[in-house]
């Protein structure tokens, strides 16, 4: 969602880095160019002007312009002021649930922020990371369905949800949810509440007393990332009447430019705990100020991206099929287990969304007329159709077989063939690849790059694979390949964010 | 003194004054209850929802007295204070330059520049101060509602549909929304509440299907008004705006000029982003108009005057309200003083100042 925002600083930043001797009015130049790509991004005004002031000070004050690669320097502390800005490093996004259960989280926020759905999402997270018994109940009487709409929510991540009492008040329903909690042993108890704008006095006092009444462990600030300048408004008003303990931001998935992200730490106080990256109840993920620093300077998110796939992908699997790769084994299944798996991933935009230095090349794909992840269940439905001799020898697919294959998945002999050159030419990859040692998680992920060939029937996009790679390289890693090792690092939580921006962000506290 | 000058004229604190100053005693004293909302003037319900934060301090602190210099440095914070409201960057550059024009470097009081800033936006907004007018001989008049998530939709729906029917027409609902869980309910229930008709298919049916069906019987029953509820959706999923696209494919089968009115509801507390939302929909859905819902919030709503610049679209309605009657004809001049903060009954005040 940051594309617009890191491509605007990217490219004033590429003005900066590209000279050797900087004049504080070249910084201030720039720092100008940045205030404007900060609100076009509805950055809200004070926090922007905050952020600029900070900026400018650092940069004018610690002998920037006279260090070796000046507009280096000033990338790095925008980028540290991003991550301030964004809540700090080590803010933990995990939610406080230190007390006897049932421990409750009260939701507010705006109408149509997305406090129902979030409600369930969160619900879903907590059951199923952290293996808590879950009770949901929804306190808005005022939106038609609005109680119906959590109920049906509950069925389908499988969450209880307290019984709807027609013609009771915010206030009864609350006490009747926190009752049930404690005599059934929920361990949470989460209230959602009616949206309510910040200037409804009446409403205010009601969640108010909501409030006082529930004694919420949690009480967590629903705000739709497509907010303008008033996220200032509504998050003070709010926190004017509750204490607000953390922020949840929805529709992160949109192609807003991420402002309110960046205010509402600032604003606020409290910590952006959760993102909702899509409709999907599975699509709720913690908050992490220094990845998204990252990713607003288009240095990717690749911790986001092996986290989700650590977590997606079926690890013991994984490690079977990366000994199979290593040995140059590949065969259909494997092929159509990545499939699966990709789109268990949200399909190949997500994931070229997340990769490091793959801003460009997402860019030139959607250009193209995007990835079309249906065009993968096309291929899944190509194998589908093959018998499993044919899949684990392929050499076997004759004429007619194929003919068979192209008329059960409702495709060409073409598309078939199609396939297959894919799947012989990853095969050939996974080989090398192999030999050169790479493996798990790594091999994994160097296999969906390597999908590219398969997915040839996007127009325009000959071989996303060969993209890739040309993209990966063109950034500013300066090196072919993405660089597993700071990966790795990344991965065990020691190392600093990927290479991108001339070293590491070394934070200092 | 600059200081509450400017903030008085938005009204907006800052944020340091804000923490240290508790709820403000004026907050209590309660508002009507929204329930039971009493009638009033659409200058009033507008006034009250736009300015409701700004009243206080444009009342008190920052006096008729002050009088300042419009220089550069005041243009400047004027600018600020637009963006603050939604504006944009560059249209509240354009706004502010505008009033520089022919007041630059004069001597001008809150009052003054309040009143111009309005009448700078209010002229920009005009031209597409245009209602939505049903065509009774088409049977039905088809109006396709889209949006992003949240937008309030299904609730301007309900709005319309009252609307309508007060004036006699009949309506006919469609329940396209068939993805989020009860909305095709929450249709329902304003279905009832406004004696109209609902098409509705189960969760998950086919929202282009749906469509079709809901316009076949509006034409076999001769319904006046056919209003189209759809799925929220971000116009940057792809596979949801083809979607969208679809239902506007599948109504043309049956009536080659459907969807009559393509409205797309925004939200206003939404930001620049609404310039990327009007583009992707009046792309995808033809969007002929545009509704503007929760402006009873602190929010302006400000981008509006962004928008009008770059899509030149009409500004049919805005939502001012939970109330069935809450629903407004847009007028650029009350919404362009109560931007900036304005009571629609000072203007004489203004004039002789």
């Amino acid at each position: 969602m940051f594309d617009s925002l890191s491509e605007r600083l990217g490219s004033i930043f590429e003005r900066l880095r590209g000279r050797g001797a900087l004049e504080e009015k070249d910084v201030a130049e720039a720092l100008r160019e940045v205030r404007v790509a900060l609100l076009e991004a509805d950055v809200a005004l004070p926090v922007a002007k905050d952020f600029i002031a900070r900026v400018k000070e650092r940069a004018i004050g610690q002998e920037v312009l006279r260090s070796v690669a000046p507009g280096q320097q000033v990338v790095k502390i925008v980028h540290d002021a991003l991550v301030e800005t964004l809540g700090g490093a080590g803010q933990d996004a995990a939610l406080d649930l230190a007390m006897a259960p049932p421990a409750p989280i009260l939701m507010v926020g705006l109408q149509g922020s997305g406090k129902t759905t979030t409600t369930a999402k969160l619900a879903l997270r907590l059951e199923k990371r952290e293996k808590k018994r879950v009770l949901m109940a929804s306190l808005d009487v005022r939106r038609p369905a609005a109680q119906e709409q959590l109920r049906i929510l509950g069925e389908q991540a499988g969450v209880k949800t307290l019984p709807v009492v027609a013609g009771q008040t915010p206030l009864d329903i609350a006490r009747r949810a926190l009752e049930a909690a404690r005599l059934s042993g929920f361990d949470v108890v989460l209230l959602d509440t009616a949206g309510r704008l910040s200037i409804d006095e009446q409403l205010m006092a009601e969640v108010a007393d909501i409030h006082a009444l529930a004694r919420p462990i949690e009480t967590l600030l629903v705000v739709d990332a497509l907010t303008g300048q008033d996220a200032v408004n509504t998050a003070e008003k709010f926190k004017a009447r509750l204490p607000v303990t953390g922020v949840i931001l929805t529709r992160m998935d949109g192609d807003a430019r991420g402002g309110a992200a960046l205010s509402m730490r600032a604003v606020t106080g409290a910590p952006v705990k959760f993102v909702g990256v899509g409709e999907k109840l599975d699509a709720l993920d913690a908050f992490d100020a220094k990845r998204m620093a990252g990713r607003i300077l288009g240095m990717g998110d690749i911790v986001s991206l092996v986290e989700k796939a650590a977590e997606d992908l079926d690890l013991e699997k994984a490690r079977r099929q990366a000994k199979k790769l290593a040995k140059g084994a590949f065969d259909l299944d494997d092929l159509a287990e990545q499939f699966r798996q990709m789109r268990k991933m949200g399909g190949m935009g997500a994931i070229l969304g997340l990769m490091p230095g793959m801003g460009k090349m997402k860019k030139m794909v959607d250009a193209a007329g995007g990835f079309d992840d249906r065009e993968i269940k096309r291929q899944e439905a190509i194998i589908s159709s093959m018998t499993k001799a044919e899949r684990r020898k392929p050499a076997i697919l004759n004429a007619r077989r194929k003919i068979r294959i192209a008329k059960g998945s409702g495709t060409s002999v073409q598309e078939v063939n199609k396939l297959l050159k894919a799947h012989r030419q990853m095969a050939d990859m996974m080989k090398k690849m192999g030999k050169g040692g790479m493996k798990g998680l790594a091999g994994q992920m160097m296999g969906m790059g390597g999908l590219g060939g398969a997915l040839g029937g996007t127009p325009g996009v000959g071989d996303p694979g060969a993209l890739l790679k040309q993209a990966g390289g063109g950034e500013a890693q300066g090196s072919d390949e993405i660089d597993f090792d700071a990966l790795e690092k990344a991965l065990s939580g020691r190392g600093p964010m990927p290479p991108g921006l001339g070293g590491p962000p070394g934070r200092k506290k | 003194m600059a200081k509450t000058f400017l903030s008085g004229l938005f009204g907006r604190k800052k944020p340091e004054e804000a923490r240290t100053d508790e709820p403000a005693p004026a907050e209590a004293e309660a508002p009507p209850p929204a329930t039971a909302p009493e009638k009033r003037g659409i200058f009033a319900r507008l006034r009250d929802g736009l300015s409701k934060s700004s009243k206080k301090l444009s009342e008190g602190v920052a006096s008729i007295f002050a009088r300042r210099r419009l220089d550069d440095e005041t243009l400047e914070e004027l600018e600020d204070l637009l963006v603050s409201a939604d504006l944009g960057v560059a249209a509240a550059a354009r706004t502010t330059a505008a009033l520089a024009r022919d007041r630059f470097d004069k001597e001008v009081s809150e009052q003054e520049v309040k009143e111009a800033l309005a009448d700078v936006i209010a002229a920009s907004l005009a031209p597409f101060e245009k209602p939505l007018v049903v065509d009774r001989a088409r049977r039905p008049h088809v109006t396709l509602v889209a949006g992003v998530n949240g937008a309030g939709k299904t609730t301007t729906i309900g709005k319309l549909a009252a609307k309508f029917r007060a004036e006699g027409l009949s309506v006919m609902l469609a329940a396209g929304d068939t993805f989020r869980a009860a909305a095709i309910e929450q249709l329902q229930i304003w279905g009832e509440r406004t004696g109209a008709p609902v098409v509705a298919r189960a969760v998950g049916a086919d929202a282009a299907g749906l469509a079709f069906d809901a316009l076949k019987r509006a034409q076999a029953e001769g319904t006046d008004v056919l209003i189209i509820d759809t799925a929220g959706r971000l116009q940057n999923r792809r596979e949801l705006m083809d979607e969208l696209a679809k239902v506007v494919r599948v109504l043309r089968k049956l009536d080659p000029d459907a969807p009559h009115d393509s409205l797309l509801v925004l939200d206003a507390t939404v930001g620049q982003n609404a310039l990327n939302q009007v583009e992707v929909f009046r792309e995808v859905a033809g969007v002929t108009g545009l509704v503007m819902t929760k402006l009873d919030g602190t929010a302006k709503g400000g981008v509006l005057v962004a928008l009008a610049d770059k899509f030149a679209l009409p500004v049919h309605f805005i939502g001012v309200g939970e109330g069935v009657d809450d629903l407004q004809p847009f007028s650029a001049r009350a919404f362009a003083r109560a931007l900036v903060g304005l009571d629609q009954d000072d203007e004489t005040k203004g004039e002789a100042a």
